[in-house]
């Protein structure tokens, strides 16, 4: 048995940018940005760092892409790509690379330049293939899932719409509570509702936002963090599943869940020590690339039991104020999704949670907070989670 | 004896009505419709149709040539007939060629196939046509997509070929030259009654003696002619009764070319009684004069051809516009996306089964199917214990799908359907010509092969799902 990674690395400082449509910002901006909030935060300088791990999806290759523009003087930059879970991967690179005390400090960041390229949606980068595969649109790739949930959970399409346009209201709602958001406005639920299918039966409101973006994180052993700061983010877990493509090539799988999400879910929870995840977590950021996805998410993350994620949502269960607020910094939909930056992101928001710095989505007794990416689609993809947490033990 | 052993026929399912070409001139049209292949179906795609009506429930493997014959093969220099070989998944030690050039494209086929025949050999012959008229021209409103098949033999043969006449002599009453995409035409007057006219009374007529046969002694007619009016009148001319004129189903159909009198073959057939003759005269620069005479194999399960079901298997709503878009007639704005890639040949070949055939693997150890073919069994993780499996032909249904509005198509919305096979394997597969409120959790489908993308001039086949045609008319 491993030993894992359970308290044994902290989060001393953090930074993130504004996501959005950042027509105004290079790559470099984008990075800078992030660097300089995380910096002060820790109240460090960039040559304290004795290693990178730097997440990008497709906004540059190699570790220069970060050293040329940081004028990092000649330490190691690894370079990260694991699709939605880059961000997460390269944090925990990072922290592994701490806890073995190859070095010190180091740092994780992930980045995303997606609106210079022109394109509607998201580029995906291609090689060379025989192209036989289908290539729909990104919606398309989680719509049949919404509509398996349906056939067998019995829902008419009245009321997967219901359930799905609830999700994207409270994740629409706490996103006009986030300033660094992408999208910081309330959509009346009646709006969302009656938006137009652009992939049966998901509409443009169950899709999240592309956006540019930079998230990054400082990470030491534990024993040292106090050095750092009295208040450090303690890593309870970190796990990722990548699957076989058993969900895509056999029946037995019926599209309403995500098995790599389950898998990485169960082992994070076995390493964190987690053994009710909804009583015991206080927030959850998870990997809302579309609402079905969330829907899925409630079930196979362990909150809600197998067909009842529907009907926890429309109680509210969910919700900023309810008995676990789910993307309370208005998830992927409303901060939008710089995939290489995402994952970072979202442990910012439990960052901002445990220092009391969430301003309006501001909850109280915040101990244990819990991110989510995947990257692929719901029958063949890399699921990542991770758990953090404000005390030790 | 030889002749045809099986025959088929493909119609695209989508199918313009005239009144909507009028309607963008301004002009009074003739009644009725034309079949339009989809955009993403070209005359391989419909010869393969064809071929695989023809061929079902008889080993493929058995064919020792493959032949192709189109007045527009998508392909000058590459073989098409190699393609629908491959769809066919045949042996590879066989003849194939492509047959072009010329309205009688199909017929010549035929008979190459039946002197092949005459020495043993099992030849399939998949003939199609996807002609283009010019916009506002009287061809845009006459021709129609469609495609046939036979399979040309020395036993058990349907309809024995008991006498043949051919007339051979250069002539333009229509050609197409390399510079040209459509069709062009000389005046009627000199091209029917000069040349056609001619040539088919003297054909049929050599073709009635040789056999020894009257006009009365034939229960059909197949008559190629540019139109319905000539067809009829010939007819006349060559003694026969309305009645014995087998339709060209110029009306419903549109006339597709090469396609075009080894389609009306293919519907005479479907309603034969065995003893029946049948007279064909397929014209282009002269004319291919054949008698058939029906066999009992006819009664045979499976030997009859369902032509009809094909032809009422449509969808009409299309307009004009989707039309020239889905010939390339259009200069459309394109989706704000990356340019799409081309195929990778050394990937597309290097499993070509893959591809062309739809072939799988079954783990020996478990026996899971599962698509594409993969060295480590998905299921019970065996490594290399897979055999080949063959997806095509099995049952399936749709097991969830999507509507996509959103991705780039030229027949949006897109329907991307997960395909569960019986017997097990699954496909993630887009799925075509459907009305969409037939598209459920649940429904049957089949599948169809289609060309998914040309980019660099490299056409990239592969297979869609298509709602099962219901096998009651």
């Amino acid at each position: 048995m491993a030993m894992g990674i359970r308290d044994k690395v902290a989060v001393i400082g953090m930074g993130c940018t504004k996501f959005g449509e950042r027509f105004d910002c290079s790559m470099e901006d984008l990075m800078v940005e992030a660097v300089q909030e995380c910096l002060a935060d820790a109240g460090m300088e960039i040559n304290d760092i004795d290693a990178f791990w730097f997440g990008t999806y497709s906004s540059g290759l190699a570790g220069d892409t970060l050293s040329n523009r940081l004028k990092i003087q000649y330490k190691p930059v690894t370079r990260v790509e694991n699709k939605c879970c880059t961000g997460t991967d390269a944090f925990r690179n990072a922290c592994y690379a701490v806890a073995s005390g190859a070095c010190n400090v180091a740092m994780a960041i992930g980045a995303e330049k997606l609106k210079d390229g022109g394109y509607s949606g998201l580029a995906i980068p291609n090689w060379e293939n025989d192209r036989t595969n289908p290539d729909p649109s990104a919606p398309a790739l989680f719509a049949p899932s919404a509509t398996a949930y349906m056939a067998k959970y019995g829902l008419t399409e009245e009321q997967m719409r219901h359930t799905l346009s609830r999700i994207e209201y409270k994740n629409h709602a706490n996103g006009a509570l986030s300033p660094k958001a992408m999208f910081q406005k309330e959509v009346p639920f009646e709006t969302i509702l009656n938006a137009p299918y652009i992939a049966y039966p998901l509409t443009i409101y169950d899709c999240s936002g592309v956006a540019d973006g930079c998230a990054c994180a400082i990470v030491v052993r534990t024993e040292d963090a106090k050095k750092y700061r009295a208040d450090p983010m303690y890593v309870k877990a970190l796990q990722i599943a990548a699957g076989p493509a058993h969900s895509e090539k056999h029946q037995s799988y019926d599209f309403t869940t995500v098995v790599e999400t389950q898998k990485a879910a169960a082992a994070a929870y076995a390493e964190a020590g987690i053994t009710d995840p909804r009583k015991e977590i206080s927030l959850a950021e998870v990997h809302d690339c579309f609402s079905i996805t969330e829907l899925m998410l409630y079930e196979d993350l362990g909150f809600s039991e197998r067909g009842q994620g529907w009907k926890d949502a429309m109680d509210g269960v969910f919700d900023r104020d309810g008995e676990l607020p789910v993307n309370i910094s208005g998830g992927l939909k409303s901060f939008g999704h710089p995939i290489g930056a995402t994952g970072i992101r979202m442990l910012y928001e439990s960052w901002l949670q445990f220092h009391g710095r969430a301003g309006a989505r501001q909850r109280d007794n915040m101990k244990l907070g819990m991110t989510h990416n995947m990257g692929g689609t719901p029958y063949s993809c890399v699921s990542a989670v991770s758990i953090v947490g404000t005390e030790l033990g | 004896m030889i002749g045809i052993k099986r025959c088929g026929a493909y119609v695209p399912f989508n199918r313009l009505t005239r009144k909507k070409i009028g309607e963008a001139y301004g002009k009074k049209t003739p009644p009725g419709e034309r079949a339009v292949a989809n955009y993403d179906e070209d005359s391989i795609t419909m010869a393969v149709a064809a071929a695989l009506d023809c061929t079902a429930g008889y080993d493929t493997k058995k064919l020792d040539g493959v032949y192709f014959a189109s007045t527009t093969a998508p392909y000058d220099e590459k073989q098409c007939a190699t393609v629908l070989s491959g769809a066919l998944d045949t042996r590879k030690e066989i003849r194939t060629a492509d047959f072009a050039g010329t309205l009688r494209a199909g017929s010549a086929a035929m008979l190459a196939a039946a002197d092949a025949a005459a020495a043993g050999k099992e030849i399939l012959v998949g003939i199609a046509d996807c002609r283009l008229g010019a916009a506002d021209g009287p061809n845009e409103l006459n021709f129609g997509d469609g495609g046939a098949a036979f399979l040309m033999g020395d036993t058990d043969v349907i309809a024995e070929i008991t006498a043949t006449a051919n007339i051979s002599a250069d002539f333009h009453d229509l050609w197409r030259d390399k510079e040209s995409r459509f069709v062009r035409l000389w005046e009627d007057r000199f091209a029917i009654e000069e040349f056609y006219n001619k040539v088919m009374l003297k054909a049929g007529k050599t073709v009635m003696e040789k056999a020894g046969l009257q006009p009365s002694d034939f229960s059909k007619v197949v008559i190629y002619a540019h139109v319905a009016r000539y067809q009829a009148a010939m007819a006349k001319k060559l003694g026969f009764a309305p009645e014995q004129v087998q339709d060209g189903n110029y009306v419903m159909v549109g006339n597709t070319g090469a396609a075009c009198a080894p389609m009306m073959l293919v519907g005479a057939l479907e309603t034969a009684a065995p003893g029946d003759k049948i007279l064909y005269l397929g014209y282009g620069e002269g004319c291919d004069a054949i008698v058939f005479t029906v066999t009992e194999a006819i009664e045979q399960p499976g030997a009859r051809p369902n032509l009809t079901r094909r032809i009422n298997n449509k969808k009409n709503t299309m307009n004009y516009e989707k039309y020239l878009r889905w010939r390339g007639l259009l200069n459309c704005e394109p989706a704000r996306r990356p340019r799409t890639m081309r195929s990778s040949l050394p990937e597309y070949y290097r499993i070509p089964e893959k591809n062309l055939a739809l072939y799988g693997c079954r783990c020996k150890k478990c026996g899971t199917p599962q698509f594409p073919p993969t060295r480590i069994c998905v299921e019970c993780n065996a490594v290399d214990e897979t055999e080949p499996y063959r997806f095509y032909g099995r049952n399936a249904v749709i097991q969830t799908f999507t509507v996509d509005y959103l991705a780039e198509s030229q027949d949006p919305p897109n329907v991307v359907a997960v395909v569960d096979f019986g017997g097990g394997g699954r496909m993630f597969t887009f799925l075509v010509d459907a009305e969409l409120d037939q598209v459920k959790v649940g429904a049957p489908v089949e599948m169809t092969f289609r060309c998914l993308q040309t980019v660099d001039g490299i056409r990239t086949y592969f297979w869609k799902a298509v709602l099962k045609l219901q096998k009651e008319d």
